[in-house]
């Protein structure tokens, strides 16, 4: 995969983080949820449309299992008032595939019971949401982390690219990649 | 094979994909990349860093050292920014 720049001490520090989550004994990477993996509800989607994220969430807090429900919105900023509306461009073939596997590999980590990852493409004016993560477990540590950790992979592996239109009427620049969100990959370590 | 192109990349290759037979002797993706930088102004302005270029077969990201026998589609594209 395209993410390999990562330093394996930054990993192994972060590391620690999902081994909290798993029962004592196992590797770190198994959460310990081979059993529960069939069950766990995935919704993830790619779409122009605006993003109910009561329904979502709502969906995800409906079962007794659940202690905790954390969910992350991104939105367009207005960057000063300068901004009129950001573009995304995405792979449409790729962008769902790549987004499912990365919520599989989150529901590998942690024991999860929901996970929903929702990215919009086309024309977002400023104050409208761009994404949407959420995830559901029994504690709040899985949920924390699980939604980190999606938020972290959807934005440097998942095929969607941001350019900027100004109130002037100018189209700007492809927004640059910045090596903060590679290195917040990395601290997971691979995909 | 078919090429695709987004972002940038597509803006500079000025296509957003096409169909390629490779020359004898581009086997791998890194092979790919320079063949493609090779063959235009708009090909080199597209590609003229190959190695921030990010690409993926068939739906999956891959480092510049796969092979690229037996891919239907092969697309290259800026590192993303999405989120």
């Amino acid at each position: 995969m395209a993410d390999t720049r990562n330093s394996a001490d930054l990993a192994a520090t972060m590391y620690d983080g999902a081994r909290e989550t798993s029962p004592a004994g196992k590797a770190p990477f198994d959460s310990g949820a081979d059993t529960q993996r069939s069950e766990i509800a995935f919704d993830i989607r790619v779409q122009a449309e605006s993003i109910d994220a009561r329904a979502v969430t709502a969906a995800l807090s409906g079962s007794g299992a659940v202690g905790a429900l954390v969910t992350f919105t991104g939105y367009c900023r207005d960057e000063g008032g300068r901004l009129k509306a950001l573009e995304l461009e995405h792979y449409p073939g790729m962008a769902q595939k790549q987004i499912e596997k990365i919520a599989r590999e989150a529901a590998s980590r942690w024991p999860l019971i929901g996970v929903a990852a929702i990215h919009r493409y086309g024309l977002i004016a400023p104050s409208e949401e761009i994404v949407l993560v959420a995830c559901s477990s029994a504690h709040r540590g899985a949920a924390f982390e699980a939604a980190s950790f999606l938020m972290d992979f959807m934005k440097t592996s998942a095929p969607f690219w941001k350019r900027e239109h100004l109130k002037d009427g100018t189209v700007g620049g492809w927004v640059e990649a910045k090596d903060t969100d590679d290195a917040a990959t990395g601290r997971w370590h691979q995909l | 094979m078919k090429l695709a192109y987004f972002a940038w990349v597509r803006e500079r290759i000025g296509l957003a994909e096409e169909e390629v037979a490779l020359p004898a002797g581009v086997v791998t993706v890194g092979d790919l990349l320079l063949w493609l930088k090779g063959r235009g102004e708009t090909y080199d302005a597209a590609l003229q860093a190959p190695e921030i270029i990010r690409v993926a077969i068939d739906h999956e990201h891959v480092d510049h050292s796969e092979p690229l026998a037996g891919a239907k589609e092969v697309a290259i594209f800026p590192p993303m920014t999405g989120g």
